[in-house]
């Protein structure tokens, strides 16, 4: 029986009327690699969202390591105007913010790169390690808090070597290159020391010979820091060679789940990424 | 360049600054308008850090600071008004009976506290201007950017006008203002304290705290993502950046030695954030540079253009009164077209970039000397 890392349950996400996420329910177990694809505009990111803190789900539970983190139901007027499924199933009502989902250790790198721009690749990582330090503003003021400054310093270096990106750390993040840039923003997540690493689109824009090497990067950083990676891609190389199963999302709703052969071959996916024919004559 | 020079320059630097100030006390007589000037720049330099650590490290535009100067220098005010006097500054009104019966506890506690009075003043001065800091800061950090800036110079007039309320006509004496506070014992104890204040900030800045700060200045949502409470960190820096400018308001009253509401009015607010600007958002030294600078040249090296000036028998026009603060404003709009991001930007001040300038100069120098004796040979 494989450890469960993170659980959707039901998750559904309403914005006025519509529904970007309609009653998802996945399940990510300790060390796999599993993607979530979809046609754009499907809601992938919108899931990614929910999990990592920054939308409330409109109804639904998530669960990490198995303890509930999120979870709420139809409230106000949102309660008039739901149409998604599962309505009175939940009945607690817990939202954590983006940093305390982040302290419990869920990482997440976005879409459209949000690297912090104006300050150096090295500095971008050091500030990840903020989350873990133990010093309150007064000791850190006082410069008492030296040893563990230091500590934080040595393993931001020792990231930035794993990554490639020790020649580069006193660059600014926006003079980087782009592949560099993704490089960066993954190590910046890294420094969180997560067990559960979010990536969304982790090779847009990306060259095959770059997508190529990002599938033994993201193979490579698995073993080395013990992770579970959820990724959100379009690249289908990628996908398929790289994930364990993975979840297909159409609309909002889940069409087909399963390791990558099946979900190849599965006729709702197909129909969902080459659109359907409509036979009129029919 | 090695740290053990950087070190050995710096502390050239300051003995030539320690050196300055003592032989501006010695001679307070002859040079009456540097020390008044420099004075108040160091003074405006404090709360200008202050301004920068919300505005340019955290990323929050606060329009606050007089608000929070003002809490700031009533209190410090009502410290160091002498007790024999308090009766001749609250004539009108009278005083209240806790400020006679809080004056008189002051006078009995052992000598070593009383001589050091001012020091309490000011932190007791900043601690309130940092507690109503938390208190408004909760609603009102939600907001951003230029709303934040309305909403909290409204609180900055709201302070003033409460201030200057009958109903605290015994405590705060109204629109009549406190006179007669005790001053500075000299230039070197106004500098010490600036100087103790600003490097409070920077160590602060310096600081892991100091780089969520920056964080959530370049993308919230990142920082965020980065396990950054945001609120707290908000907050945090809000009543930090808000004790120094309450420290610095109890500085400029023993300055002035006597203040009313009209000193913290917004404009006040508007010539902290003139400095920010000019000096750089987001760079200490910036800050402190353009804080000595603006107030130097705004009080001192272009009262000239305010009496009229004859040359010969012609008197050159516009001379006149007032005439000091439209060259000032165009040597503003001056600056600020040709640094668009303050004079130091974003950066600090470093001896390695000096050294690299002093290099380059020297390079420069020989390159056109060489060319130069080439010339000659031909």
């Amino acid at each position: 029986m494989p450890n469960s890392i993170l659980r959707l349950e039901d998750i559904t996400m309403q914005f006025g009327g519509v529904v970007a996420v309609d009653n998802l329910s996945l399940e990510v177990n300790q060390n796999e690699i599993v993607s979530l694809i979809g046609p754009n505009g499907a809601g992938k990111t919108t899931a990614f969202n929910v999990v990592t803190g920054v939308y409330a789900p409109s109804n639904g539970a998530i669960y990490f390591k198995d303890n509930m983190i999120t979870s709420n139901y139809p409230k106000g007027s949102m309660k008039k105007s739901y149409v998604g499924q599962n309505n009175g199933k939940y009945t607690t009502r817990m939202e954590k913010k983006p940093d305390q989902i982040t302290k419990l250790g869920v990482a997440r790198t976005f879409q459209n790169i949000r690297l912090f721009k104006d300050l150096t690749a090295f500095e971008n990582v050091l500030i990840a390690k903020h989350m873990r330090a133990k010093a309150n503003f007064l000791s850190a003021t006082l410069c008492l808090n030296h040893k563990e400054e230091r500590t934080m310093r040595e393993e931001t270096l020792e990231l930035l070597d794993i990554l490639g990106l020790t020649n580069v750390k006193d660059e600014k993040a926006s003079s980087l290159p782009y592949g560099q840039q993704r490089h960066l923003e993954i190590a910046r997540a890294l420094a969180t020391k997560p067990e559960l690493l979010l990536l969304d689109e982790p090779a847009a824009g990306m060259n095959p010979q770059e997508t190529d090497e990002l599938t033994a990067f993201i193979y490579d950083i698995r073993s080395k820091f013990n992770l579970t990676v959820f990724m959100i891609e379009h690249h289908m190389d990628l996908v398929m060679e790289i994930s364990d199963r993975i979840y297909v999302l159409d609309f909002g709703k889940l069409i087909a789940s399963g390791i990558p052969e099946k979900v190849q071959n599965n006729q709702r996916v197909i129909d969902a990424y080459l659109g359907v024919q409509e036979d009129d004559e029919e | 360049m090695k740290n053990s020079k950087k070190v050995t320059y710096s502390i050239i630097l300051a003995a030539i600054i320690l050196a300055f100030l003592f032989f501006l006390e010695a001679n307070k007589a002859n040079y009456g308008m540097a020390y008044t000037v420099l004075t108040k720049g160091a003074i405006l330099a404090v709360v200008a850090v202050s301004m920068n650590l919300v505005t340019g490290f955290t990323g929050l535009f606060s329009l606050g600071q007089a608000g929070f100067m003002a809490i700031g220098a009533y209190i410090t005010a009502i410290f160091l008004i002498p007790t024999d006097t308090i009766q001749d500054v609250y004539y009108i009104s009278g005083v209240s009976p806790a400020i006679i019966n809080f004056k008189g506890f002051l006078d009995s506690t052992p000598g070593w506290i009383q001589a050091l009075a001012p020091y309490i003043a000011l932190i007791v001065g900043g601690l309130a201007a940092a507690l109503l800091a938390a208190l408004i800061g909760i609603p009102v950090l939600r907001l951003k950017s230029d709303y934040l800036a309305i909403a909290t110079l409204g609180f900055s007039e709201i302070v003033r006008a409460i201030i200057s309320s009958p109903q605290l006509d015994t405590i705060t004496n109204g629109s009549y203002g406190l006179k007669k506070i005790q001053g500075f014992s000299s230039i070197i104890q106004t500098f010490v304290i600036a100087g103790v204040c600003i490097t409070l900030m920077v160590l602060l800045i310096r600081s892991t705290y100091g780089r969520a700060f920056k964080a959530i200045r370049e993308d919230e949502t990142a920082a965020e993502a980065m396990g950054i409470n945001l609120f707290k960190h908000k907050e945090l820096s809000f009543v930090i950046g808000s004790f120094f400018s309450g420290v610095s308001g109890g500085m400029l009253a023993m300055f002035m030695r006597s203040i009313d509401t009209k000193t913290f009015s917004v404009s006040l607010t508007y010539d902290i954030l003139l400095i920010v600007v000019i000096g750089g958002i987001g760079s200490v030294t910036g800050s402190v540079i353009s804080a000595l600078l603006v107030t130097v040249s705004k009080e001192w090296w272009l009262r000239f253009f305010d009496n009229p000036l004859y040359i010969g028998n012609f008197q050159v026009p516009f001379f006149r009164t007032g005439f000091r603060m439209v060259v000032f404003s165009i040597i503003l709009l001056v600056v600020v077209l040709f640094y668009q991001r303050g004079i130091m930007g974003k950066n600090e001040f470093s001896w390695d970039k000096i050294g690299n300038n002093f290099t380059r100069f020297k390079g420069f120098i020989a390159k056109k000397a060489s060319k130069g004796g080439s010339d000659h040979a031909k």
